[in-house]
């Protein structure tokens, strides 16, 4: 062994060269490779890396409140606290996570599957819990489980505005009505922190950049809480009695265009928005339209005496009650005979109304009706707000023209309806229509004369007058003009036999209108279904009150109730 | 008084190479530097690796101070107790992260695998320069014979990394030793023969390792982690580093095994392309040391085990960095004489305290 130390057998030196020389160059390809990482790829590296340990986070603020016209909160953003956890971190006892199950109401294997489904550090377990779970969940003081202050929206008058309102997801945006339409205004603008955390998220520092969010601001509605309450009250109560399927309320400002209250029914809480299903979720006001009927031969008459064809005491004959265009008749509901053009209004005959618009040509009547808002927005700036249906006149013939007459093959909304009204209640005037408050009146669009308007007003009083069809709408201390309607529902291709819809709409002191109110009834079962039966008597209580609530000048004596005279004429009303 | 204590110094280190002495300070340091900022601050890791350092480099001087001879004869005994060790190993090694590698041995706990990093080198140099005369092809059989059964065993344990580093220094010696190329291709071909059965004998997160060398962001919260996050902190340091505890991947967690296996990327992010020539310049003078030193080694035996240990301590530095920048499989190599860590400084500089006999007992004869 160690002779062998002493030895000195030539070892092949190339062999250890090529090793070192081997060795050398693995070394200096190392030093290639920081060059690439540290000079070539750094730009990447290090985006890569920020995008690691540095987070713009967003600074969330409170939403904007919205009022009525008066400043009553509507809609209001509270703060409130959800329950967060960190699926990586999290580590709980059987019996902590069966104590966290009970107090978010759900249960151990719901929330192990929630943690377990997604590969993620930040899952919600339950949003927007009460003030007392978040203490108590606190007091668990299970690792990986903590809070995060979210903001709720809450709505003081619940279902009375929900279709109005609309809603916020979970995250407070805006997503239905006015949440929706206004949403950039009450959100505000989202504020940024540029932030340094570590791998489990452990915010280390700010590192400046911090952008103060802009608070959302409040909104004003042209709502007026009390009207839209005595709205809501009234059309619950007249769907009740009625037994009908839906109804709704819309209250105008003929002044302004502005809407006082709008309502429906079917509605939903929107605090509580399990059953914000399907039709209960619909503003039916706004966005359904339907065959307005009756409620349009005004504007017939309007544009007949706008052009000159008629007078308001010209005649027609109506008899024998039917009249045949082609190989279609149309019907009233008894022979009126002889009638002049006001009793056309009063009575509301069909077979008038249609003699009436076969004097005009298509145009003209077209003209008049487009003018009047139908078949375009009302400028509520309401998200889905439907335009409703108004057919070019160049498609019309004489039939169109005819059943168009009485507000059969055109299609409107009840907010459309309304504001076409302010044709009559303001000479002649179309205001648009205004969701929010608006301070000073607005001068609108004039469509028809002023004379024409004070004709065709004229008229309207006598349908709520002795001998017209809505004498339930009067109010005692107010003269009212309005009109009735009574359309049968489209059932497949033609028109159902017995499901109506009972439509009225007034406005009043007729001396000096202030309101508008249209009211309409979606199959009234329980017996009677005629506009005129149904509709206007909730018109006349809510137009009523809501004249006394706004402090409006009465513009007619005031009756004894119990001596007021009403002789119901129930043949009267188509 | 001065003078006496003066060739009392000279006495005790007379068997120090002061050259390899003073570049391994130098790497000591700039590892202290860099653990103190891998750990944030922490002086208990801090004293315990210096702790480390100083036992390492009292075996370095005691192995220094043996003659070769001695070396030589400790050949044998050294293998033999290991490889007893490690089949002690994986009949009762202690189970440790899915890993067998430690024996309780009573009074404390041991890692057989790492006394095979000088015993797998010292017995098959022992063994060719026992055999130099009449070196036959069956020589070379038994020889990768010697160096398979220990590296097969710590394979299993399993250990990829160190058996990786024995095989290695064996193969230099087989290698240095004169394996002639026929050998070395039948070798080769039976390697890439048994590369099946290796990849059976793997385990899964060993599979695994190999799989994300190829394409790290295949699993990027799993075992691609650790590639990803150094190569992004490698980048991040760009041409002169985000100064020094300024890492942001290293001080934001970002980094797992930060003050072990992965402080070359704690290193290149806070000291950037410059830390990194300078700290593989600083390698350089240790290997530019030992290969003069092997070169300069007069036998069979001292030239053979010596450039084993330099190959090696290269081989270490090339596994370390190249697995951390991402070119090689994450296979558990620490980075030598810079990571946490008393084992493997205790090694690497037990090889030091060879190359440094050879060197001054070598001189101490010729003078």
């Amino acid at each position: 062994m160690t002779q062998n130390l002493e030895s000195h057998i030539v070892l092949p030196a190339w062999r250890s060269r090529m090793l070192y020389g081997l060795l050398i160059l693995s070394l200096i390809g190392l030093v290639g490779r920081a060059f690439y990482l540290q000079g070539i790829h750094k730009d990447f590296l290090q985006q890569k890396g920020s995008s690691r340990y540095s987070r713009v986070l967003e600074m969330g603020t409170q939403r904007g409140m919205i009022t009525d016209r008066h400043g009553e909160p509507l809609a209001i953003s509270t703060p409130v606290d959800s329950v967060k956890a960190n699926p990586r971190k999290i580590n709980a006892t059987p019996e902590q996570l069966k104590k966290l199950a009970d107090l978010i109401e759900t249960n151990v294997p719901d929330i192990k599957k929630n943690l377990n489904s997604r590969q993620r550090d930040f899952v919600y377990l339950k949003r927007h819990v009460s003030p007392d779970v978040a203490k108590k969940i606190i007091q668990l003081a299970i690792p990986g489980i903590s809070l995060v202050r979210d903001f709720r929206r809450y709505y003081p008058t619940g279902e009375q505005t929900s279709h109005m309102l609309g809603f916020t997801d979970l995250d407070d945006n805006g997503q239905e009505g006015i949440e929706l339409a206004l949403q950039k205004t009450l959100a505000g603008g989202v504020g940024s922190r540029r932030i340094i955390w570590d791998r489990r998220h452990r915010v280390i520092e700010g590192v400046g950049n911090v952008n103060e969010p802009t608070p959302g601001k409040n909104i004003a509605l042209s709502i007026d809480s009390k009207i839209q309450y005595l709205a809501y009250r009234e059309l619950k109560q007249a769907i009740e009695v009625n037994q009908a399927k839906a109804g709704g309320i819309v209250v105008l400002d003929t002044q302004t265009g502005e809407v006082l209250a709008l309502v429906n029914l079917p509605t939903y809480n929107p605090n509580n928005r399990m059953r914000a299903k399907g039709g209960r979720a619909r503003n039916r006001s706004v966005i359904d339209t339907f065959e307005p009927g009756s409620t349009l031969k005004p504007f017939t008459v309007a544009a007949a005496l706008e052009a000159r064809k008629v007078t308001p005491n010209m005649e027609f004959q109506t008899a024998p009650g039917t009249l045949t265009i082609g190989n279609r008749t149309i019907h009233d509901t008894h022979n009126y005979g002889r009638v002049t053009v006001e009793q056309v209004i009063q009575k509301s005959s069909n077979v008038g109304a249609a003699k009436i618009a076969l004097l005009l040509s298509p145009q003209t009547q077209w003209e008049t009706l487009s003018g009047s808002g139908f078949g375009a927005s009302t400028g509520s700036k309401f998200p889905g707000e439907a335009n409703g249906t108004l057919h070019p006149f160049k498609k019309w013939g004489q039939i169109e023209q005819a059943t168009i007459s009485y507000g059969y093959g055109i299609s409107v909304s009840l907010l459309q309806l309304a504001r076409a009204y302010t044709l009559f209640s303001s000479e002649g005037y179309l205001k648009s229509v205004s969701l929010l408050k608006i301070d000073a009146p607005v001068e609108g669009k004039q469509v028809i004369s002023r004379d024409t308007a004070l004709a065709v007003s004229k008229m309207l009083e006598m349908v709520v007058g002795r001998e017209g069809t809505a004498q339930l709408a009067q109010i005692n201390g107010y003269r009212v003009a309005g009109k009735t309607a009574t359309t049968h529902k489209t059932e497949g291709r033609g028109y159902s036999k017995n499901r109506y819809t009972a439509t009225f709409v007034g406005y009043a002191p007729a001396s000096n209108p202030r309101l508008i109110v249209a009211v309409m009834l979606d199959e009234p079962s329980a017996g009677q279904h005629f506009g005129g039966q149904v509709a206007a008597p909730i018109f006349s209580r809510v137009m009523g009150r809501a004249l006394e609530i706004l402090n409006i000048p009465h513009d007619t004596p005031i009756k004894n109730m119990s001596l007021l005279p009403i002789t119901l004429n129930p043949k009267g009303d188509v | 008084m001065i003078s006496f204590l003066i060739s009392i110094w000279r006495y005790l280190t007379r068997h120090v190479d002061n050259f390899l002495l003073g570049s391994i300070f130098l790497l000591m340091l700039t590892g202290l530097v860099t653990l103190y900022s891998a750990t944030d601050g922490n002086l208990e890791r801090l004293t315990g690796q210096a702790i480390n350092m100083l036992t390492a480099l009292s075996f370095m001087w005691l192995v220094a101070n043996v003659p070769l001879r001695d070396i030589l004869r400790l050949a044998v005994p050294i293998y033999v107790v290991g490889l007893i060790l490690l089949i002690g190993v994986a009949l009762f090694g202690e189970i440790n992260n899915g890993a067998r590698r430690w024996l309780n041995i009573g009074i404390t706990h041991i890692q057989p695998s790492e006394l095979m990093k000088i015993g797998v080198p010292l017995m098959l140099a022992w063994y060719f320069d026992r055999r130099a005369a009449t070196l036959g092809t069956l020589d070379y059989v038994i020889a990768t014979v010697l160096l398979l059964v220990p590296a097969l065993l710590i394979m299993r344990q399993p250990d990829l990394g160190t058996a990786l580093l024995i095989i290695s220094s064996g193969f230099y010696i087989l290698f240095l030793g004169g394996l002639s190329w026929r050998i070395m291709t039948g070798l080769l071909v039976s390697i890439a023969g048994s590369l099946p059965i290796l990849w059976s004998m793997m385990h899964d997160y060993q599979r695994q390792r190999i799989a994300t060398l190829f394409d790290p962001t295949q699993d990027p919260l799993g075992s691609g982690y650790h590639i990803i996050q150094s190569t992004i902190a490698i980048g991040s340091g760009g041409l002169i580093g985000k100064g020094w505890q300024q890492g942001t991947q290293t001080h934001l967690d970002f980094l797992p095994e930060k003050s072990t296996d992965f402080i070359f990327a704690v290193f290149s992010e806070e000291f950037g392309l410059i830390g990194n020539i300078t700290l593989l310049f600083l390698y350089a003078l240790v290997i530019g040391r030992s290969i003069v030193i092997a070169a300069d080694a007069s036998t069979q035996f001292t030239r053979l085990i010596s450039g084993s240990i330099t190959l090696t301590f290269c081989t270490y530095i090339f596994v370390n960095i190249g697995m951390v920048t991402g070119i090689l499989p994450v296979v558990g190599v620490p980075l030598p004489l810079i990571s946490y860590g008393g084992t493997s400084m205790v090694t690497i500089l037990l090889g030091f305290g060879i190359l440094m006999s050879i060197r001054t007992h070598a001189t101490l004869v010729k003078a």
